[in-house]
């Protein structure tokens, strides 16, 4: 096994200030393992007493090699690596890819199916954004903001649960179209999430949104100006919270989001406490887009019957000849794709999450590469915690939503 | 370490004291708050209102590797933070115990490639693996609840050897 490398000051020469070379200021190292680093993110951090000169973030330190592994797979087999890329977002994570990969094949899907990803994914983005919740209440020492959250995130998962089998790395979408269609209690389930949830989100709000103690936590820290925002490529809430309407639901529209009515939350100030305002009204405008796509849910079949790329379902193989070389061909060797490269983006909780494949006309991609919208977003860190106390480096991390699976991938 | 390797085999007094010392260490153990990926959710999961691993005596999770007695290895482990881990588990004090959790730690699990270590055992001792992928909170409380019934079962006399 290698050696945790000893390095000198040498090797940061060009990263910190002249004044830390004379030992005027401090190198701090926080991470990789430390309680609000939201993962295994390192932060090497010089500091002038409590003031925070520089930050300069190391990552690598969960790198699976997942864009690599998933060329060396099929198309279809590839798809279970995107769930454990950013494990707070796997159905959407799944969406990106089954886009991409419809995309490069030309594949249609049925309207149940897509109201089906939108419904799963809008309830992603919710557990998402509850888990940023707990854990950033937690690094303020809001502890009970946790546990309250989790309450709420387990009744999503057990929706999840009830419609794949399993409670976070789902695989549910498939290119053309779902697994296979939702149980019967999958609509009582939702609506009495629908029902419950927006009392709960005042209840976070009574403890939070005008706590003074949170509120000076949050307010006027790790201001994001707009054309900052902008040049490093930040998305998500993030970037709304500084001011642009951006979000590719409303402004590229994919799965038959133009159908739903939702509005975008877009604050202007930029801080930390803005970010936190942005993601609170996400949720309820998310909860509204799932239970007007629950309310108009088409009957019909939930995958495309182009037996090309789609494997039939399983009474067919026993009658059919055609059905039985189809689920033979597509389970060993896999559907070709043929010579294009595609770009397919999604907006995943943390912002634009896309998907670039490059095919080869066989049935494995040539180059797959993934537009992570954390890795984008850390790189902006760095710029808006200079100046502030140590102390606020937790909120303002945590105010940018970053998952480590996500940025090393 | 401690008084286990000063006492030896003192017939029925060291049965005895043995009994009470492994019955309080599996009743107050401190995991490390260390999460490496999935998993950690779950791990996180397992610590929240629904499944409340404090139950078992486990509501305090350490973030510093030198208060805490059991180490939870939640997720893949890459070549870059094995050494990290390596370190972490050093500077835990004796005794110690590991668990790892999920498939990535266990066997690396659907990762077969440059980046992984096939299983976490390739660089510290485990005593106990979960299986699953991510496993459910139900899971790892079981597989504490293992690693309970194997501080149990734990003599003085083996460990004034060690």
């Amino acid at each position: 096994m290698a050696q945790i490398e000893e390095v000198s000051l040498d090797k940061f020469k060009h990263l910190v200030s002249e004044r830390a070379l004379t030992g005027e200021t401090m190198l701090l190292n926080m991470g990789p393992q430390h309680p609000s680093t939201h993962g295994v993110l390192r932060l090497l951090l010089e500091l002038d007493g409590e003031v925070i000169v520089n930050c300069i973030p190391d990552i690598g330190f969960l790198h699976t090699g997942v864009e690599k592994n998933m060329e060396a797979k099929t198309y279809q087999k590839a798809e279970v690596m995107t769930d454990r890329l950013d494990y707070m977002n796997t159905m959407g994570n799944n969406l990106a890819y089954v886009m991409a990969v419809e995309k490069l094949v030309d594949l249609d899907v049925p309207a149940r199916a897509q109201a089906l990803r939108v419904i799963l994914t809008e309830l992603q983005r919710i557990a998402s954004h509850l888990v940023w919740l707990g854990t950033s209440g937690l690094d303020l020492a809001a502890m009970s903001m946790f546990l309250y959250c989790f309450r709420e995130r387990e009744q999503i998962l057990d929706i999840l649960e009830l419609v794949s089998g399993q409670r976070m790395m789902t695989t549910y979408f498939r290119p053309g179209g779902v697994w296979r269609d939702v149980p019967v209690e999958f609509e009582k389930a939702v609506r009495d999430f629908i029902k419950i949830f927006p009392k709960r989100i005042d209840e976070y709000e009574t403890l939070l949104t005008k706590n003074p103690l949170f509120i000076d936590r949050m307010v006027d820290i790790g201001y994001l100006s707009k054309e900052t925002a902008l040049s490093y490529g930040v998305t998500g809430p993030t970037l709304r919270a500084s001011g642009v309407d951006w979000d590719l639901r409303k402004a590229r529209p994919y799965c038959g989001y133009e159908q739903y009515d939702f509005h975008v939350p877009v604050l202007a100030e930029g801080d930390t406490y803005a970010r936190y305002l942005v993601r609170i009204e996400e949720l309820r405008e998310s909860l509204k887009i799932v239970e007007q796509a629950l309310n108009k849910l088409p009957l019909g079949p939930v995958r495309s019957d182009n037996r090309k790329f789609v494997p039939p379902p399983r009474s067919e193989i026993g009658v059919s000849m055609e059905a039985l070389i189809h689920h033979f061909k597509l389970w060993t060797e896999g559907f070709p794709a043929p010579k294009a490269s595609i770009y397919s983006a999604v907006e995943s909780p943390r912002g634009e999450l896309g998907l670039f494949i490059e095919g080869d006309g066989g049935p494995k991609p040539l180059r797959m590469h993934l537009r992570t919208p954390s890795f984008d977003n850390l790189g902006v860190l760095p710029e808006i915690v200079k100046g502030h106390l140590v102390a606020d480096l937790d909120a303002i991390l945590a105010s940018i939503d970053i998952v480590l699976g996500d940025i090393d991938r | 370490m401690g008084v286990e390797q000063k006492l030896g085999n003192m017939g029925v007094v060291t049965t005895t004291l043995e009994t009470v010392v492994n019955w309080t260490r599996t009743n107050s153990m401190w995991p490390m708050l260390f999460g490496l990926a999935c998993c950690a959710i779950e791990m996180m999961s397992a610590q929240a209102s629904n499944y409340d691993m404090s139950r078992f005596g486990m509501e305090l999770m350490r973030a510093s590797p030198r208060q805490s007695d059991l180490m939870i290895v939640a997720g893949r482990v890459s070549k870059k933070m094995g050494p990290v881990l390596r370190r972490l588990y050093d500077q835990m004090p004796e005794p110690k115990w590991v668990i790892s959790m999920g498939d990535c730690a266990s066997c690396g699990g659907v990762f077969n490639n440059y980046a992984i270590y096939q299983g976490v055992d390739e660089v510290v001792p485990v005593d106990v693996y979960v299986a699953g992928c991510p496993p459910r909170p139900e899971a790892l409380i079981h597989g504490v609840l293992t690693v309970y019934e194997k501080v149990k079962g734990e003599k003085f006399r083996d460990l004034a050897k060690g």
